[in-house]
């Protein structure tokens, strides 16, 4: 019998929704007002007030979702924030990256500017951008962008100075001008590395998107908990941050398919194509 | 070394009284002379190699005919013209790993095609493909081909620019020995169909004789300079397995390598000392 629920690498999945089961099932013993007599608190309503019920966590998720069917708007600002923050912090770390590294005078004028800006707690920015940009999308997108832009950045300075001099020269002997070596030798080999921290910065953009709603918004997953958490509605805080995870791990997987695809390119050793 | 009359026409490569020093960027009293007082010529048409120890300069000399480095003192003229910045009259094949690994094999032989605004390229790197053995194989990624077929797509991409000059640097060092006479072999055939200057660096003495017009022997760094010049007055076409064993072979190796005996010990004692 234990032979065959012992923990091993088939049944890893089950153990996995087991674990995940007795998490919920103890949050609803510790929780459930009148289930088991007050231990740490006074009265048994309070554990349900400070941690939420699970079952009335599902309930309201399985309102977002299907009964009012109201949380697509949000969810939806929140993906559109996220993919902005990404792209345009991407773009915008791939070129001043690009500069940076091509230009040697440049990268150390802007060195202790940048070595700043990268320790400064950036959230802290949120706040400004709330003023120059107004409570709509745009804060937040400028927010996801200054955490995203570092990530790409230090990827892409890297990845142009550990081009191989092998290959820039054997470009250059092939007749390439300045402007090729940037094109078919600089790009391809930072965007490499774009793609290495491809799930960092995804993520990151994510952080900014609910941050920035959180901290002031009229949309959005961060909106909903913030009003939740107004009226001490602690079931829909909880709920939203549940559905804010499921929407990461969601979007994480996206980035790995899309990762799969991209780093076809990639020496992968020691893997065969089974026939 | 030897003299040409001007009225001949020029050599593809002549380097004059060329120099090498390095200066280590964090210590300028640190200086290291890789070559000096060199003299090379290489006549149009020419296969010549250069022989000697280990780091005693050979892939700095061939750098500085590329004009990927420009010399400490001297000039490189090529078909007696001054060289400023590369040398655009040559292809050069690399030592180590020098394909783009983001680009399939065929795109790689396309490449220098691309940069010169050929329309073309695609017909001429399938021509070119097909020539060196890897026709099936353009749209392989060079991680995905073994070594020697990487060599080869080197070689198309040096060649299907159809440089006047190629030069190569131990290009077949990293290969096993089969596959390395196979590679000695097509680069003659290719060779012997245009007659392009090549200037060859080897640490491979067999390699040198088996293959080359003419053979160049340096001293061991620091400060490598030619110490002998040997023709090699070997038949051709060659095939680089069966000449080893004809006399006239054996003679050259072993008048060459009387030459270059001392200073590969040299080289390695120096080696052990550092």
């Amino acid at each position: 019998m234990w032979q065959s629920i012992k923990p091993s690498h088939r049944n890893l999945r089950v153990w996995q929704l087991g674990l995940l089961a007795v998490i919920f099932v103890l949050w609803h013993v510790i929780t459930k007002p009148g289930l088991i007599p007050p231990i740490v608190f006074e009265n048994d309503q309070q554990a349900a007030f400070f941690f939420g019920e699970p079952l009335k966590v599902f309930g309201r998720i399985w309102a977002w979702f299907f009964t009012q069917a109201d949380i697509y708007q949000h969810l939806w600002v929140t993906l559109l924030e996220t993919v902005l923050a990404f792209g345009i912090g991407t773009a915008l770390g791939l070129g001043l990256g690009l500069w940076l590294a091509l230009s040697p005078l440049a990268a150390a004028i802007a060195d202790p500017y940048i070595k700043a800006a990268n320790s400064m707690p950036r959230v802290i920015l949120a706040p400004i951008f709330a003023v120059w940009f107004g409570l709509g999308i745009a804060s937040k997108v400028a927010l996801g962008v200054t955490l995203v832009f570092f990530i790409v950045f230090f990827n892409v300075y890297q990845g142009v100075k550990e081009v191989s001099p092998v290959v820039l020269a054997n470009a250059r002997m092939l007749g390439a001008s300045h402007r090729q070596l940037l094109r078919h030798v600089y790009l391809p080999s930072a965007t490499s590395w774009v793609f290495s921290s491809l799930h960092t910065s995804v993520g990151l953009a994510f952080v900014g998107a609910v941050v920035g709603e959180y901290l002031g918004s009229s949309r959005g997953v961060g909106y909903l908990i913030l009003q939740a958490e107004g009226a001490f509605d602690i079931n829909t805080v909880m709920a939203g941050i549940l559905v804010l995870t499921v929407f990461a791990l969601g979007l994480d997987a996206i980035v790995g398919r899309l990762e799969r695809r991209l780093m076809k390119l990639q020496p992968k050793s020691g893997e065969t194509e089974k026939l | 070394m030897s003299q040409r009359p001007v009225t001949e026409s020029p050599p593809a490569l002549q380097l004059r009284g060329v120099a090498c020093t390095f200066v280590a960027k964090d210590d300028p009293g640190q200086r290291y002379t890789a070559v000096r007082d060199v003299a090379l010529t290489v006549g149009a048409g020419e296969f010549v190699s250069v022989v000697g120890p280990t780091g005693c300069g050979k892939s700095t000399l061939l750098n500085v005919a590329a004009g990927l480095l420009a010399p400490s003192t001297g000039t490189v003229d090529v078909f007696g013209q001054a060289l400023a910045g590369i040398n655009t009259r040559a292809g050069y094949m690399f030592q180590a790993e020098s394909l783009m690994p983001w680009r399939t094999a065929r795109q790689n032989v396309m490449a220098g095609l691309e940069f010169r605004g050929a329309t073309d390229a695609g017909t001429q790197a399938d021509e070119w493909l097909r020539r060196v053995g890897l026709g099936g194989f353009g749209d392989r990624y060079p991680h995905q081909l073994s070594g020697g077929m990487r060599k080869r797509v080197s070689l198309a991409q040096t060649l299907v620019l159809d440089p006047d000059i190629i030069l190569m640097d131990e290009p077949f060092s990293a290969l096993d020995i089969q596959t390395r006479q196979l590679m000695e072999n097509e680069v003659l055939d290719l060779w012997a169909q245009k007659k392009k200057a090549v200037l060859f660096i080897t640490h491979d003495l067999d390699e040198a004789i088996a293959m080359s017009d003419r053979v160049v022997c340096l001293s061991a760094g620091p400060g490598a300079r030619p110490i002998g010049e040997f023709a090699i007055d070997l038949a051709r076409p060659r095939d680089v397995a069966e000449v080893r064993a004809t006399p006239r072979f054996i003679e050259l190796h072993q008048a060459i390598w009387s030459v270059l005996r001392d200073e590969v010990l040299k080289g390695y004692q120096q080696q052990l000392a550092a």
